[in-house]
């Protein structure tokens, strides 16, 4: 609840702060930046909606325009503060928004007008709905007069987005666009981010108003979050201090809630095992000693092993999913389940908890770590020898790699691989769509700091890679941004590239071209006897090459590279990395063959993981 | 699964409705009867949902539903310690021959007639779920032409109030 006093004018995040009423965790909007000589100035109500946005403290917005926000993108021609992206496609001005708020950890602004410029935002919205993402989604209506007339270009587009928003609203009256705008941005960053939609009519743009910004942020039904509590969080702190095979569980949660170092103070204290989910990576250094890598379907096997065998799984900011658990009723059978998380719905939601932590992470963190030292003080330092001997064996046995291919086309996973090796990870980020690429991305870029890996995990949007890496630049364009896809992926949203080109938004497209949908593929291998229906794209090596991704490259204004051996990865790369005025896509030929391992399938138990092809790990030693 | 009423305050805001029925079947939850109207305070309206669920899944919904941003309050009202009420009309054939049993009817289960005509009669009849049906079981031998139900409302036992506090929560906000 934002119960907060203030005076008005004054930013109404950081009232919640202050006020001693408020809940701790009404964390100030990063960015807002309100402007009193504002308020009570006559504009219309496209003015309001940029002043608003600027007020709110948004630099970059990404968007395409159309009739329903026509009025508004002529105030937009003007403002000194914003700084718009025109992309070619909507779903890329949702994905960049998602990208640039990932990369920032700031509210990512989208704008489209009314209609399709509306429903193209659905997937960009869904995703950021899923990977909890905070982002705020401007979009054109038609007049408040028209509205229900099936009129041009009119779609229900608050109807449409309500199951998969944080919370939207349609405004008719212009009066209204500020605070809306502002409580937009306010749900988008309070509590578990997410996205937040604003629907203006043209008719509230278009009319006259007074500017007057909220001086407070009224939302009585809005939890921010709560405090965790100091007896759940102690109760937890001894069960880690007298586990014998205890995991920490780290989900997405850790890195939206900017709470690595408390994590890497937890991890350093209780001598746990760690596993990063796909959407935590990075949330602890890969290269520190207790991190055993990713669990779940194409999970390492010691991060996968260790659940199983778990005595006590602390999950942080994690929810359970099923690509994590598999089967759920089979998933660390021995575990007890302390689960912290600032969404109360979480808890409980697929696996009961045993001991529930309703709170922010970095908050969950700064009380655990005392709590942990005090509990350690009391029982001793846990003896935790076996435990790691085990976790070692299997880190040894099991570790990561790939078979080599036998068409003679490079293994992706090589390419991968070197493309972390060859860059700096502190000064380095990736993107990547969904599928094959996306998980060897995972697997073999050692990450070493949160909101370096920027991916579609819960709604697996194949097409996310391009305008994620796009929007990422625009907000850290100190950053490398390496965009890892697939030819599949590439196809769906490489338009963006022009935006890129055109806007001087350096970005580099390491494409994986296996010239098929490669995990669909996988699956026709593995379950459908190699029936390869409608998976072939016909982009690789020895085919048509429709499209060339090079010449594809060239014309949408980027350097178009080409790699099609083990010989030659090295070289491309370094010369890619050399190109820093213009986007750059590197098509890399790689076998088809080559799968993701290892590998549980799906609904099948965790136990049933699968090293590589036909290869189940042996357990006996520690059962 | 168990019947389990919910009272839901809620801001009375455009589409408030929309959203928590919205909320419970993309979940796959049934309703069984919704009923929503104002309260003693316009800006709260109050929602009653009857849902067939088992006390696990009821929790998640409760916890969805009160990540929506106008929900201000969910509790949920136990048969022993709640008054629920139903309210039904039924149109029933009745000529001047089948009248004095249909009345008969009526008077038994304490119910109303709300319009006469020289063929039907409209009775009005308030009360939990089971007494309804049972009036209707009575009933059906005769020719009855039209049912429409409401959905249950129900009030908590007692003095306490479950709108105080969520209205001190809108107040100082």
């Amino acid at each position: 609840m934002a119960q907060i006093q203030a005076k008005p004018g004054v930013p109404a995040a950081r009232i919640a702060r202050q006020a001693p009423s408020a809940p701790s965790l009404a964390r100030p909007t990063p960015q807002s930046n309100p402007d009193p000589s504002l308020n009570g100035v006559e504009m219309t109500g496209a003015q309001a909606i940029i002043r608003a946005l600027e007020c709110a403290g948004a630099t970059d917005v990404f968007g395409l325009p159309g009739g329903a926000i026509l009025p508004t993108y002529d105030p937009l021609m003007d403002s000194q503060k914003l700084r718009h992206i025109l992309v070619r496609h909507e779903q890329g001005a949702g994905h960049a928004a998602q990208g640039y708020a990932h990369a920032t950890g700031k509210v990512g602004v989208c704008i489209a007008t009314s209609g399709p410029g509306a429903t193209n935002l659905v997937t960009p919205i869904a995703d950021a709905n899923m990977d909890s993402i905070p982002m705020v989604a401007i979009t054109g209506q038609v007049g408040a007069a028209m509205i229900g007339t099936d009129a041009f270009q009119e779609a229900d587009i608050v109807g449409i987005t309500a199951p998969i928003t944080k919370h939207n609203v349609l405004v008719t009256d212009p009066a209204e666009i500020p605070r809306a705008i502002a409580e937009a941005f306010y749900i988008a960053s309070h509590g578990r981010p997410g996205p937040v939609l604003v629907d203006i009519a043209k008719s509230a743009q278009q009319a006259k108003t007074t500017f007057q910004w909220p001086g407070r942020i009224e939302l009585p039904g809005f939890n921010a979050g709560v405090r965790p509590h100091q007896k759940t969080v102690q109760e937890a702190a001894r069960l880690l201090a007298t586990a014998r095979r205890p995991v920490l569980y780290v989900g997405g949660g850790v890195i939206r809630s900017g709470a690595s170092a408390g994590l890497r103070k937890l991890t350093d204290l209780s001598g746990a095992a760690v596993v990063t989910t796909l959407m935590a990576r990075g949330a602890l250094p890969d290269s520190h000693p207790q991190h055993l890598g990713m669990p779940g379907m194409h999970g390492t096997v010691p991060a996968v092993a260790a659940l199983q065998k778990a005595d006590l799984i602390v999950a942080l900011g994690a929810r359970f999913d099923d690509r994590v658990t598999g089967n759920l009723d089979s998933f660390a059978p021995h575990a007890t389940i302390v689960h912290a998380d600032i969404d109360p719905a979480e808890i409980g939601k697929n696996r009961a908890v045993d001991v529930p932590i309703v709170g922010d992470l970095k908050e969950v963190f700064e009380a655990l770590v005392p709590a942990l030292a005090e509990e350690q003080a009391r029982h001793g330092q846990p003896d935790l020898e076996a435990w790691w001997a085990q976790l070692d064996d299997w880190r040894t046995t099991y570790a990561l790699g790939y078979t080599p291919t036998h068409d003679g086309l490079s293994s992706p996973q090589h390419v991968i691989q070197r493309l972390g090796e060859l860059n700096d990870p502190e000064s380095t980020i990736y993107t990547s769509g969904v599928g094959q690429h996306q998980m060897w991305a995972s697997q073999f870029i050692k990450y070493e700091r949160p909101n370096t890996w920027i991916n579609s995990g819960g709604l697996g949007t194949m097409g996310f890679s391009v305008p994620a890496a796009m929007g990422a630049q625009v907000g850290a364009p100190d950053q490398t941004v390496w965009a890892i896809d697939g030819d599949g992926c590439f196809q769906m949203t490489n338009q963006e590239l022009v935006t890129c080109a055109i806007n001087e938004i350096p970005i580099k497209v390491a494409l994986i071209n296996n010239s098929s949908l490669g995990m669909v593929r996988q699956w026709q291998t593995l379950f459908y006897e190699g029936r390869y229906s409608n998976t072939d794209l016909h982009t690789g090596h020895g085919t048509r090459r429709v499209p060339d991704f090079v010449k594809l490259a060239d014309a949408m204004g980027c350097v178009g590279l080409r790699c099609e051996s083990d010989a030659d990865v090295d070289a491309t790369i370094k010369r890619a990395n050399e190109i820093d005025d213009q986007p750059v896509v590197v098509d890399f030929t790689v076998s088809r063959d080559a799968m993701v391992w290892p590998m549980v399938a799906a609904g099948t138990s965790n136990d049933e993981i699968q090293y590589a092809q036909g290869i189940a790990p042996r357990w006996d030693r520690e059962d | 699964m168990t019947k389990h009423t919910l009272s839901v305050l809620v801001e009375n805001k455009p589409g408030v409705l929309a959203r928590v029925a919205g909320l419970f079947s993309r979940r796959a939850f049934n309703i069984h009867s919704l009923a929503v109207g104002q309260t003693e305070h316009p800006e709260i309206s109050r929602i009653t949902v009857v849902v067939d669920v088992d006390e696990l899944p009821l929790e998640q919904v409760t916890k969805q539903l009160n990540k929506l941003v106008h929900v201000l309050k969910i509790v949920e009202l136990e048969q022993g310690r709640s008054v629920q009420r139903d309210l039904l009309l039924v149109k029933v054939r009745a000529d001047a021959r089948q009248r004095t049993d249909v009345l008969q009817i009526v008077d038994l289960f304490r119910a109303h007639v709300v319009d006469v005509s020289t063929d039907s009669v409209v009775i009005e009849a308030v009360g939990t779920p089971d007494k309804l049906e049972a009036l209707l079981a009575a009933l059906a031998p005769h020719d009855v032409r039209e049912i429409v139900q409401s959905g249950t409302v129900a009030i908590g036992r007692g003095a306490r109030s479950i709108t105080e506090r969520a209205l001190d929560r809108v107040a100082t906000a």
